[in-house]
C-alpha cells in the first residue's frame, strides 16, 4: 500500500486518476483506518487532503459557507459564524464518535462514507448544503444526491469532494438535528431527523425535512416539510409532520431496531426537532 | 497461631485509603499486559473459526497454508490427541479450544497457524480449506429443549430427558405445595435475560514458548495461572512443574480469564514451529470464542400471608450453557431464595445446551438473572398486598440462625442491616419528578477460599516482599500490603506486593469467587506472622536473652522484664539488617485451603426517567449498599460496589448478544454491545456495612461479586414505577420499554 500526502487539489486528482488498484481518500480516517483494521479493505493507495490549504479551511464567501473537506468536527465547532447560521449542521457533526473522534472525523467523509446512519448527512440535507466535487471536472451536487446506497455514492473513479458550501444564513431561519440512540453518547444513531426552516411572522414560510438511518439512504421528506409549511407549529401540524416521517421510513428489522419501533421514534423525534428549530428561529 | 477466627482487633493502616502501587505504571502505560510481552523470534499466530453455528467438520485441508512462506507451524485436532483420560471437563476444554469433528458453534476455532507476521498468518488462514456439512442449530435456551431441537452434546445426552438438558440443580425447604394452600396472595410470573459479556477491555492475549526438552513458558492476562498451567500441562502432556505461567497485568476478567480458550493452542503452536508465539484475540473473536454468560428463561412463583409473611417460594430457571455444560444453574439455584426466611421454598437451576460459546464466570455467575426475576415477583407481590417493598423485604428477611435453601445454618450476615440502612437512606426520601420512578432490590453471593500459598521474605534493609499467586484484578495488592504492614507493624510503603509465577510458590486457586483478599490476605497474616516469630528470634539473640522475653510491639521488639530494661527496642529494620549474622535471612510462608469464606449481601436503590415516547431510560439516582465484612481499602471496597452496578446496569438496560436466524452473533463489537459509556451513568452512590465475617482473623468477607446481583431487578422496579409497566425481558432495551407500554395502553 502506498500512501500519499499532495498539497494541491489538482495533484491528489491527479493521484486518485491515475491509480490502477484500490484508491481511498483519507481525510480523518475515522471509518477508513477502522475498516482497513478490520480487513474489509486492502487499499493499494491512500491519497492523505489533510496537507491541501483548501481542504483545510472554511471560508466565509458572498453566497455562504465553505467547508474545506479535512476540516475536522472539533474545527467545525469552535467557528461561531457558522454555529450561528447553522446550529443543526454543527451539532449533528459534533455528535460523531467520541472527543478523540471529533478531533479527526469530518462532513465529507461522513458523506462518502454514505452510511444510512451517517449523522452530519441528514442536516446537510436540511440545510441544503451541496458537495463540490472535483475529477475531471468540477460540479457541485446537492448532498441528497450523492448517497445511491449504503457505502455507495455517485463519485467516479477519479473524483472526491473538495469541500461542503452551504447557504448563507438568512433571517427568521434555522435548523436542528436529533438522533436516537439507545445510549448517551458514542453511538450510532437508530433514527435521525434534521429539520432547517424559515419564518415569516410565526408562519413556517419554508422547511426541509431529512430522516437518517430510516432507509438504505438519508431521506429528504417533502411530505413533511409540506406538513408544517404555514403553520405555527401547532400540534395538528406536529402530528402530520410525525405521520409523514413515520410514513416515509424504508427501515430494516436489525440488531439496532425494530421497524416498527424505527417509524415511530422518526415521528417523535421530528416533532422535538421541529420545536427546537422553530424556536431557534424566534418562533413562539 | 493459625486461628483464622475474627477477633476483633484495633487496626492502624487497615480501613486506611492509601495509594495504589499500580497506578503510577498504568497510566503511564508502562504497565505491561497480555500482549506486551515479546520473545526473540517470535511468530505471530491466528486462528480460523467456524462461520456456522453448528456443522460436521468433514475435511480440513493445510496443505496450501503450510506450503506459503513464512508459515511455520499450522494445527487442527488432528494435531491434538486426547490425553484428558476420561476427565470430561477437561476434554471440553480441549473441544472448545479447537473443534473435533464439529464446530459446535459462530466462531469455534478449526484450526491455528504461527507465521513470521500477521499479514502472512492472515493469508495462510486464507488457504486453509475447511469443508463443513451445515447442521441444524439452536441458539435459544428455551428452544433448546424443544422436541425437534438438534441435540449439541450426544455424549451429554441422559435417557429419559431432552438430550440437551444436562442436570438440574435443586434446592429449597418444606413442602412448597403445602406453602402455598396456605398463601393468601400468589404471584406466579415468567422472564428472559439476555447473554451477555463481561466487556473486560483487554482481549485475551499471551505469549507461549515450548522448548524442544519439554519445558514451557507462557505470558498470560488470566485471574489463575496456576489453573492455566494446570490445564495446559495436561491437555499438551507436559510436567506441570516444567510448565512456568506468568500472570501479566490485567485488564479486566469478572470470570472471563478464569478459563483458558486460545492459549492451550498458541503453546501447541509453539511447540510445533519450536519458535516462540504470540497470539491476541480480535474483539470480535473476544466476544464469539471467549466465556459470556448464561441467557435464562425462568418462572418465578411466591406466595404470603396477607400480613406479608411468605410463605411460600418457587423458582424454576434454564440456564444457557453454551455448547459445553458448566454448573451455572446449580449456582442460580442456590443464591435464588438467600436473601429471605421462606419455610417453604424450592429453586431449581437447570443446565440447557445451545449453539453458543462456552459460558463462562460473569461476576456473581448466575445470581443476577434469578435475582432479576425474584426481586421483581416480590415488588409484584409488594403492591399486591399494599405492603410497602422494603418493609416485605424486611418482615421476611434471613437473619443470623436462619438455614439458608441450599444447606447452611447462617452466622451474622448483612442482609438485614442492609435493606435497613436502604430504608432509613437519604435517597428514599428524594422527591420524584413525572417518568421516574424508584427501584429496590437485594442480592447474595458465596465467596469462597480455597488453595492458597504466599511468601514475605524481608530484604536487607527491612523493607518487605510479598509474594501471593492470587493475581490482583481488583486491587489485592494495596490490600495484601496494608495486611502486611499491619501484622508486622511497618508502613504500607514498605511492603511490596509481588504476583509469582507458578514456579516460585505452590498451587493457588484462581482469583475468583472474590477470594483473592479473603484467602491471601489470611495467608499474609499468617506468613507475616510467622516472619515475627523469627525477628523475635533474632532479636533474642542480639540481646542474648531468651526468645521467650521477647514480645513485638508496632515493628519493634521489646525486651519483656525489669530486668531488662536496659535493652532499647529493636526494630525491624534493626533486625533485618543484621540478618546475616544472626542466622540467615528472615521469611515466613503460609499455605492451607481458606476456609470460612463469608457469604455477602447487599441492597440497592435506583432512579430512573424513562421517556414514554421512545421508551429510553436513564439513571437519574443510584446507591450502593453492601457488607464487606471490613473493608481493608475502602476506595476500592466502594470501586467494586459502583463497578459491579455499572455492569448491571448495562446488563439491565442494552447489553445483549443477538443471534440472527442462521445462529451468528450480529453484534460481536462494541458498537452494538453496548456497555454503559461514562455519561450513562451517575455517580454511583455507595455505602459499606461492616458486619465482620467469624471466619477470617480481620473480618474480612469478598466484596468483588455481590453487588451486580441487585441492579437488574431494582431496575425492572424502577422502570415499572416510573411508566406503571412490567418489564419481564432483560435487557430493557427502548424497543422492548416502548412495546411493554404500547401492549398495556400506557
Amino acid at each position: 500500500m502506498r500512501y500519499e500526502s499532495p498539497t494541491t487539489t489538482k495533484e491528489a486528482v491527479a493521484l486518485l486518476a491515475q491509480e490502477k488498484g484500490q484508491a481511498y481518500v483519507l481525510a480523518g480516517g475515522t471509518d477508513l483506518l477502522v475498516r482497513l483494521r478490520l480487513d474489509t479493505i486492502e487499499p493499494d493507495l491512500m491519497v492523505d487532503i489533510k496537507r491541501i490549504p483548501a481542504m483545510t479551511e472554511i471560508k466565509k464567501t458572498a453566497t455562504g459557507f465553505k467547508i474545506g473537506a479535512a476540516i475536522s468536527g472539533a474545527t467545525l465547532g469552535k467557528n461561531k459564524a457558522l454555529l450561528k447560521a447553522w446550529p443543526g449542521v454543527v451539532e449533528a457533526t459534533n455528535l460523531i464518535g467520541s472527543d478523540q473522534v471529533q478531533g479527526r472525523c469530518t462532513m465529507a467523509g461522513n458523506l462518502c462514507n454514505a452510511s444510512p446512519a451517517a449523522d452530519s448527512v441528514p442536516a446537510m440535507i436540511a440545510a441544503g448544503a451541496k458537495a463540490i466535487i472535483v475529477g475531471k471536472k468540477k460540479r457541485t451536487v446537492a448532498v441528497e444526491k450523492i448517497i445511491i446506497g449504503p457505502g455507495q455514492t455517485i463519485l467516479e473513479k477519479g473524483e472526491m469532494i473538495e469541500a461542503i458550501s452551504l447557504p448563507a444564513a438568512v433571517k427568521n431561519s434555522a435548523d436542528a438535528y436529533l438522533r436516537f440512540i439507545p445510549r448517551t453518547e458514542m453511538d450510532i444513531a437508530v433514527v435521525g431527523v434534521a429539520i432547517s426552516l424559515k419564518l415569516k411572522r410565526g408562519v413556517i414560510e419554508s422547511a426541509r425535512v431529512a430522516l437518517g438511518a430510516v432507509a438504505p439512504t438519508p431521506l429528504l421528506v417533502k411530505e413533511a416539510a409540506k406538513a408544517i409549511i404555514g403553520t405555527k407549529l401547532d400540534d395538528e401540524a406536529l402530528d402530520a409532520l410525525a405521520a409523514a416521517c413515520s410514513s416515509a421510513c424504508n427501515p430494516i428489522d436489525d440488531k439496532r431496531g425494530t421497524i416498527e419501533y424505527r417509524r415511530r421514534v422518526a415521528g417523535v423525534l421530528a416533532k422535538r426537532t421541529a420545536k427546537i428549530a422553530y424556536e431557534r428561529a424566534g418562533g413562539k | 497461631m493459625n486461628d483464622p477466627k475474627y477477633t476483633g482487633q484495633e487496626f492502624k493502616v487497615i480501613g486506611s485509603r492509601v495509594k495504589r502501587p499500580d497506578g503510577i505504571d498504568k497510566v503511564t502505560g508502562r504497565a505491561r499486559y497480555g500482549a506486551d510481552m515479546n520473545a526473540p523470534g517470535q511468530l505471530v499466530a491466528l486462528m480460523l473459526r467456524s462461520p456456522h453455528a453448528h456443522a460436521r467438520i468433514k475435511k480440513i485441508d493445510i496443505s496450501k497454508a503450510e506450503k506459503l512462506p513464512g508459515v511455520k507451524a499450522v494445527i487442527t485436532a488432528a494435531d491434538l490427541p486426547d490425553l484428558t483420560e476420561g476427565n470430561a471437563g477437561l476434554f471440553d476444554t480441549l473441544e472448545n479450544s479447537m473443534a473435533r469433528d464439529r464446530a459446535l458453534y459462530d466462531g469455534h476455532a478449526v484450526a491455528g497457524v504461527a507465521a513470521i507476521d500477521k499479514s502472512t498468518a492472515k493469508k495462510a488462514l486464507k488457504l486453509i480449506k475447511v469443508t463443513y456439512e451445515k447442521l441444524p442449530h439452536v441458539t435459544d435456551v428455551d428452544d433448546a429443549l424443544e422436541d425437534d431441537a438438534p441435540i449439541i452434546q450426544p455424549r451429554y445426552a441422559t435417557e429419559g430427558q431432552h438430550g440437551n438438558l444436562i442436570n438440574k440443580g435443586e434446592f429449597g425447604q418444606g413442602d412448597i405445595d403445602q406453602g402455598f394452600a396456605e398463601a393468601d396472595v400468589i404471584v406466579e410470573r415468567s422472564y428472559k435475560t439476555g447473554q451477555t459479556h463481561q466487556g473486560y477491555i483487554e482481549p485475551h492475549a499471551c505469549l507461549a514458548s515450548v522448548s524442544p526438552d519439554g519445558t514451557g513458558e507462557l505470558w498470560v492476562t488470566t485471574q489463575g495461572h496456576y489453573s492455566y498451567r494446570n490445564t495446559c500441562a495436561q491437555l499438551l502432556g507436559m510436567d506441570i512443574a516444567k510448565l512456568k505461567v506468568t500472570s501479566s497485568e490485567i485488564g479486566g476478567g469478572f470470570g472471563g480469564k478464569t478459563h483458558v480458550w486460545m492459549e492451550p493452542i498458541a503453546l501447541a503452536l509453539s511447540r510445533k514451529a519450536n519458535r516462540p508465539v504470540k497470539m491476541v484475540m480480535s474483539r470480535e473473536e473476544v466476544f464469539k470464542a471467549s466465556g459470556p454468560t448464561c441467557s435464562t428463561s425462568m418462572e418465578i412463583k411466591i406466595g404470603a400471608k396477607k400480613d406479608g409473611t411468605i410463605v411460600a417460594a418457587r423458582a424454576e430457571c434454564r440456564y444457557m450453557n453454551g455448547a459445553f455444560p458448566g454448573m451455572w444453574g446449580t449456582l442460580g439455584g442456590m443464591t435464588a431464595f438467600a436473601c429471605y426466611s421462606i419455610p417453604n421454598n424450592k429453586a431449581i437451576g437447570v443446565n440447557v445446551l445451545c449453539n453458543r460459546p462456552k459460558v463462562a464466570a460473569y461476576r456473581a455467575p448466575s445470581a443476577p438473572m434469578m435475582a432479576f426475576g425474584v426481586e421483581s415477583t416480590i415488588d409484584q407481590l409488594s403492591k399486591e398486598l399494599g405492603i410497602d417493598p422494603v418493609e416485605l423485604r424486611l418482615k421476611n428477611v434471613a437473619r443470623e440462625g436462619t438455614q439458608a435453601p441450599y444447606g447452611p445454618v447462617w452466622g451474622p450476615i448483612g442482609i438485614e442491616p442492609t435493606l435497613e440502612a436502604v430504608r432509613d437512606h437519604p435517597h428514599m426520601k428524594a422527591k420524584l419528578g413525572k417518568n421516574q420512578g424508584r427501584g429496590v432490590a437485594c442480592g447474595f453471593w458465596f465467596n469462597i477460599g480455597g488453595q492458597t500459598c504466599s511468601d514475605l521474605n524481608i530484604g536487607p534493609d527491612g523493607t518487605v516482599n510479598l509474594t501471593v499467586g492470587t493475581i490482583d484484578v481488583g486491587g489485592a495488592r494495596a490490600s495484601l500490603a496494608m495486611i502486611a504492614a499491619e501484622e508486622l507493624g511497618i508502613t504500607y510503603e514498605d511492603v511490596k506486593v509481588n504476583i509469582g509465577d507458578t514456579s516460585s510458590l505452590g498451587h493457588n486457586d484462581t482469583t475468583e469467587g472474590s477470594r483473592g483478599t479473603f484467602s491471601s490476605g489470611m495467608a499474609a497474616i499468617f506468613a507475616a506472622r510467622k516472619a515475627v516469630d523469627v525477628l523475635k528470634e533474632r532479636a533474642a539473640k542480639m540481646w542474648q536473652i531468651p526468645v521467650e522475653s521477647v514480645i513485638w510491639e508496632d515493628g519493634s521488639a521489646r525486651a519483656n522484664g525489669k530486668e531488662h530494661s536496659n535493652l532499647s527496642p529493636l526494630t525491624l529494620k534493626d533486625i533485618a539488617k543484621k540478618a546475616g549474622s544472626t542466622g540467615g535471612p528472615i521469611a515466613g510462608h503460609h499455605e492451607a485451603t481458606a476456609e470460612g469464606a463469608g457469604v455477602s449481601f447487599a441492597s440497592h436503590i435506583v432512579d430512573v426517567e424513562v421517556d414514554p415516547e421512545t421508551g429510553k431510560t436513564q439513571i437519574l439516582r443510584y446507591t450502593v449498599v453492601q457488607d464487606a465484612g471490613k473493608a481493608i481499602h475502602p476506595d476500592y471496597v466502594e470501586g467494586q460496589f459502583q463497578g459491579a452496578a455499572a455492569q448491571g446496569i448495562g446488563w439491565a438496560l442494552n447489553e445483549e448478544y443477538i443471534y440472527g436466524k442462521d445462529g451468528r452473533l450480529q453484534n460481536s463489537g462494541f458498537l452494538d454491545y453496548r456497555i454503559p459509556v461514562c455519561s450513562d451513568l451517575p455517580s454511583i452512590d455507595t455505602k459499606i456495612l461492616e458486619i465482620p465475617n467469624p471466619g477470617h482473623p480481620y473480618g474480612i468477607r469478598g466484596v468483588g461479586e455481590t453487588s451486580i446481583v441487585p441492579p437488574l431487578g431494582a431496575i425492572g422496579n424502577a422502570v415499572s414505577n416510573a411508566v406503571g409497566v412490567r418489564m419481564y425481558e432483560v435487557p430493557m432495551s427502548p424497543p422492548r420499554i416502548l412495546k411493554a407500554l404500547d401492549e398495556a395502553g400506557v
